[in-house]
């Protein structure tokens, strides 16, 4: 299958299996991935993949099934529905479906899509690589070069219908020595963005300075956060606070109107941004809306899908997906308003601190006060005096993430801002560097 | 469907590749979740497609369609062979196969009751019973409940002419009550943390006894909210069994896999803080630690009869009387490292490339039962089921978060505790293991959402684990 139009043709072929028997939402998506994966300086894995996902959500008199299908045959299709609407039969009815969407406000058109990106093949992506571990040489190269091409239509019983398409791209990867290793990360929609170069000489730097890591003792310090690290915190905040399932069982902290956070903290989700990627409608095909869920350090905002902002006495923001059901919405694209400092500058005013270039695995040992636990990774370094002095050996924190951007704890921020690889993955959020007043390590990774 | 399975083959040889295998896969997954009385999800996935391994020099290319069709089957081949191909541009040194036996043969998953037939009703029923009686629990606020079945068809072949089918059928869930406190929450789950899956049918699901136990969870939710913090300090630590296994996943299963160990998921994963030079020289823990990667037990979700590059599914010694003596291993990183394979490659579905994957990394038996491990502490904490996870890149540094905690004073359990958490260092911990119970208290757990690769694949991997006590430990680290 080649084209928006032939994957809508599809969704409304299904719709026309069904007629008026329920209601009903489609969503085809398809088109190709494709990543490049590099380990000890060499190309080890490459991998490519095409297809298209068919899913469908059937409500019967209030009673809901859903499916999903990789198989397109017509027969199969039948099939398909008949078994999704045979789930329906046998279900109790749902009393918080909210029906299917029935109109559409309209809206400018999204369309994140970068043809050269779609079809960039396996040659373009290796030459990514190459550049990439030409930057350290005599070191251990590892990490992936990925591209992607993604087309959606959504179709459902009311008759709404949308189509949208983006592609993405992500350079990741490490430079390590016997003793230490450096990270670099740059993703896009257009892989012409990505400077190999760059991102594979922050690495080798990074590698070279941890080179005669040292332990510090565990404590509260002051920290200058990299963007990966500033993106794990949005990305947490959004996923377990900002998210209206959680907010409406009462399992998040935010408190709307309250200054739970510093001033300097802006957090706006925006697939419309030119720099995101994604389409503009979600899985229950309403647009997406702009939300500020904070506002110069006060919370607003909530992510919804129909069912939790019908719950909420709400309308949807267009966050639902897949699964949203069961996890609640979902951000699209999360922007953390950047600052005018340097990072240099951040570093500056600090006494005696750590900069943190990865977070590593992060757990979160309590939603409502997000408390979490995680690691320091590929990058720790001593602040002394307003300048870095040296390497320390990864660390572990155990801190309130909330805590951590509250108020009178950010510091500074930095004018860096950019899509950083965050603990959920690359492309969902954009950060800068941030400057913090406060946090918690609570032991060494050998200690 | 072997036919398309040949022509992926046969269009990755005539574009070049010294080697070449293929899967066809046709999976689907029925989930249910339940929440507070009220079906929140009844979803069925159905995916089918190929995807062709194809060797050329140092890399593997791989690529995967869902179009089942010969056209298309032999295009993927072609696909793969050209993807490696490209990745001469940055090459390394050959990749070598070990020598495996080629075979042609089929394995079926025992089991009694097809999940997939058991009627919907029945299943729904059951989450809307055990999330009713959480919920009638004073202080429950959230009352969840799911189930999950997956049933998997292979067909596998390859160059050297392996010729494979299987069916795969795995079954399971469980259920959680939340508390809502003021400031925090507190969870109990049942069987264990994201429920207890295994290989086998719906019967799988009928030995635990969900309806018995959904009382008792929903009150040690509701009384965690009141009971007293556990305090920082070093304590003798009892560890119930499920907690155990996702301990084994985390600083034992992760760490012996030899692809971590080469370095091939260094950027994202991570290494290991082992050393093939050490192989059968270093102490991964005390002399009660004998841990084994078994793919033939019975029942437990690590479990299949060949893995995804057809490799017969066998039982490996890992570690033995505390000493490390082996891996987990495919034929490529096998042949790097001079072992024989493990045959422990695997792939989450079609569109996947196989890589190296725990099976059932357990620990063997020891003497004894849990209550006697608790009259002979003097000093310790007992924590059960797991809240959170986090460990470094090297497997070394972890902290575990659980559910719910008892002090144990003289031999007695005493004060249920709230938030218990501990955190060590893998070999010192493995270290102070100085009791482990016995057969009788020994269970598969498993665990269906180890994450892994680039792009993310998801396996399902067993642990067998009964109650251990370790010496000393650090617990009650806080934010």
């Amino acid at each position: 299958m080649s084209s928006l139009s032939d994957r809508l043709r599809l969704a409304e072929s299904v719709l026309d299996r069904i007629g008026d028997t329920a209601e009903a939402e489609v969503r085809v998506a398809g088109g190709g991935s494709s990543l490049t994966r590099f380990a000890n300086s060499f190309i080890h894995q490459n991998v490519g993949e095409e297809g298209d996902i068919v899913s469908l959500r059937m409500a019967l008199d209030g009673r809901v099934a859903s499916g999903t299908t990789s198989n397109i045959d017509p027969v199969r299709l039948d099939a398909f529905v008949a078994g999704t609407l045979e789930r329906c039969r046998v279900q109790p009815v749902d009393p918080h479906w909210p029906g299917v969407a029935t109109q559409d406000p309209g809206g400018g058109p999204v369309d994140h899509y970068d043809q050269a990106t779609a079809d960039a093949d396996p040659t373009e992506r290796a030459i990514r690589v190459a550049s990439f571990v030409a930057t350290g040489p005599g070191m251990r190269a590892a990490g992936y070069c990925q591209t992607s091409d993604a087309q959606i239509v959504f179709a459902n019983s009311a008759g709404i219908r949308h189509e949208g398409r983006y592609t993405t791209a992500v350079l990741d990867g490490i430079h390590q020595t016997d003793r230490s290793a450096g990270s670099g990360h740059a993703a896009s929609n257009r892989l012409e963005d990505i400077d190999a170069a760059a991102v594979g000489a922050l690495a080798a730097q990074r590698a070279i300075d941890s080179a005669d890591a040292y332990d510090v003792k565990p404590g509260g310090y002051e920290v200058v956060l990299s963007p990966e690290c500033v993106a794990t915190i949005g990305i947490f905040l959004t996923y377990y606070g900002f998210n209206g399932k959680f907010h409406n069982e009462g399992m998040s902290f935010v408190e709307h109107g309250a200054n739970q956070f510093d001033r300097a903290v802006t957090l706006v989700d925006d697939a419309a941004d030119p720099r995101a990627v994604g389409v503009g409608f979600d899985s229950e095909g309403t647009r997406r809306r702009r939300v500020k869920l904070i506002d110069a350090g006060t919370s607003r905002g909530m992510l919804h899908d129909r069912r939790t902002a019908a719950q909420a006495g709400a309308e949807s923001t267009g966050h639902g997906t897949a699964g949203s059901e069961v996890l609640g919405p979902v951000p699209s694209a999360l922007f953390l308003t950047g600052g005018d400092r340097s990072v240099e500058s951040l570093i500056a005013e600090v006494d005696r601190g750590i900069y943190v270039a990865t977070f590593n695995y992060c757990r979160v040992l309590d939603p409502k006060s997000m408390a979490v636990t995680g690691l320091t990774r590929n990058g720790t370094f001593m602040i002394e005096n307003g300048r870095i002095t040296g390497a320390v050996t990864g660390m572990r924190f155990t801190q309130s993430f909330l805590a951590a951007l509250g108020p009178g704890n950010v510091l500074g921020v930095g004018d860096d801002a950019r899509w950083a690889d965050s603990e959920f993955g690359p492309l969902i959020v954009h950060a800068p560097s941030l400057r913090l007043g406060a946090w918690h390590f609570t032991g060494g990774t050998e200690a | 469907m072997y036919d398309d399975v040949q022509a992926a083959i046969e269009g990755a040889l005539a574009a070049g590749a010294s080697y070449a295998d293929a899967r066809v896969v046709i999976a689907t997954t029925e989930s249910i979740d339940v929440q507070n009385q009220v079906v929140e999800s009844v979803d069925r996935t159905e995916t089918a497609g190929v995807g062709v391994r194809a060797l050329i020099g140092s890399s593997w290319g791989f690529y995967a369609t869902a179009d089942l069709t010969d056209a298309a089957a032999r295009r993927a081949g072609e696909m793969a062979a050209r993807i490696a191909e490209a990745s001469a541009t940055v090459p390394g040194p050959e990749a070598v196969l070990a020598d495996v036996p080629v075979l042609t043969d089929q394995y079926t998953t025992p089991h009694d009751e097809d999940p997939l037939a058991v009627s919907l009703s029945e299943k729904i029923d059951l989450l809307v019973d055990v999330t009713r009686t959480m919920q009638a629990v004073p202080g429950i606020g959230i009352a969840r409940g799911n189930l999950t079945f997956w049933v998997t068809d292979k067909w596998f072949m390859s160059s050297q002419g392996h010729r494979i089918k299987q069916r795969l059928v795995e079954s399971g869930g469980g259920y959680d009550a939340t508390a809502l406190g003021e400031s925090e929450t507190q969870r109990r789950s049942y069987p264990q943390s994201f429920g207890q899956f295994e290989t086998g049918g719906y019967e799988t699901v009928r030995r635990w006894d969900y309806a018995g136990n959904a009382g008792r969870i929903a009150e040690e939710a509701a009384a965690l909210l009141g009971a007293p913090a556990v305090e920082e300090g070093e304590k003798q630590l009892i560890l119930e069994g499920s907690q155990l296994g996702l301990q084994i996943h985390e600083s034992v299963g992760h760490a012996i896999e030899l692809d971590r160990i080469l370095g091939w998921e260094a950027a994202f994963a991570g290494t290991s803080h082992l050393e093939l030079e050490t192989l059968h020289r270093h102490r991964y823990g005390s002399e009660v630690m004998n841990i084994t990667a078994d793919a033939t037990l019975p029942g437990a979700l690590g479990s299949f009869g060949y893995d995804d590059e057809g490799t017969p599914a066998q039982r490996v010694d890992i570690v033995k009387d505390g000493l490390w003596v082996g891996v987990l291993s495919g034929r490529d990183s096998a042949a790097i490292a001079g072992l024989p394979p493990g045959g422990m490659v695997r792939a989450d579905g079609h569109n996947r490339l196989p890589m190296v994957r725990m099976t059932n990394v357990g620990l063997l038996p020891g003497a004894g039962t849990l209550d006697e491990i608790i009259a002979d502490t003097t000093d310790g904490i007992l924590m059960a089921t797991n809240r959170s996870w986090s460990i470094d890149d090297k497997r070394l540094n972890f902290q575990f978060g659980c559910e719910i905690a008892w002090e144990i004073k003289k031999g007695k359990k005493g004060r249920m505790l709230r938030n218990p958490t501990y955190t060590g260092i893998t070999p010192q911990f493995w270290g102070t293991m100085d009791r482990l119970a016995g057969e009788a208290e020994l269970v598969h757990w498993g665990t269906p959402n180890c994450g892994k690769g680039q792009p993310m694949q998801v396996a399902h991997t067993g642990h067998s684990a009964a109650p251990a006590r370790f010496a000393k430990v650090r617990v009650g680290v806080k934010a």
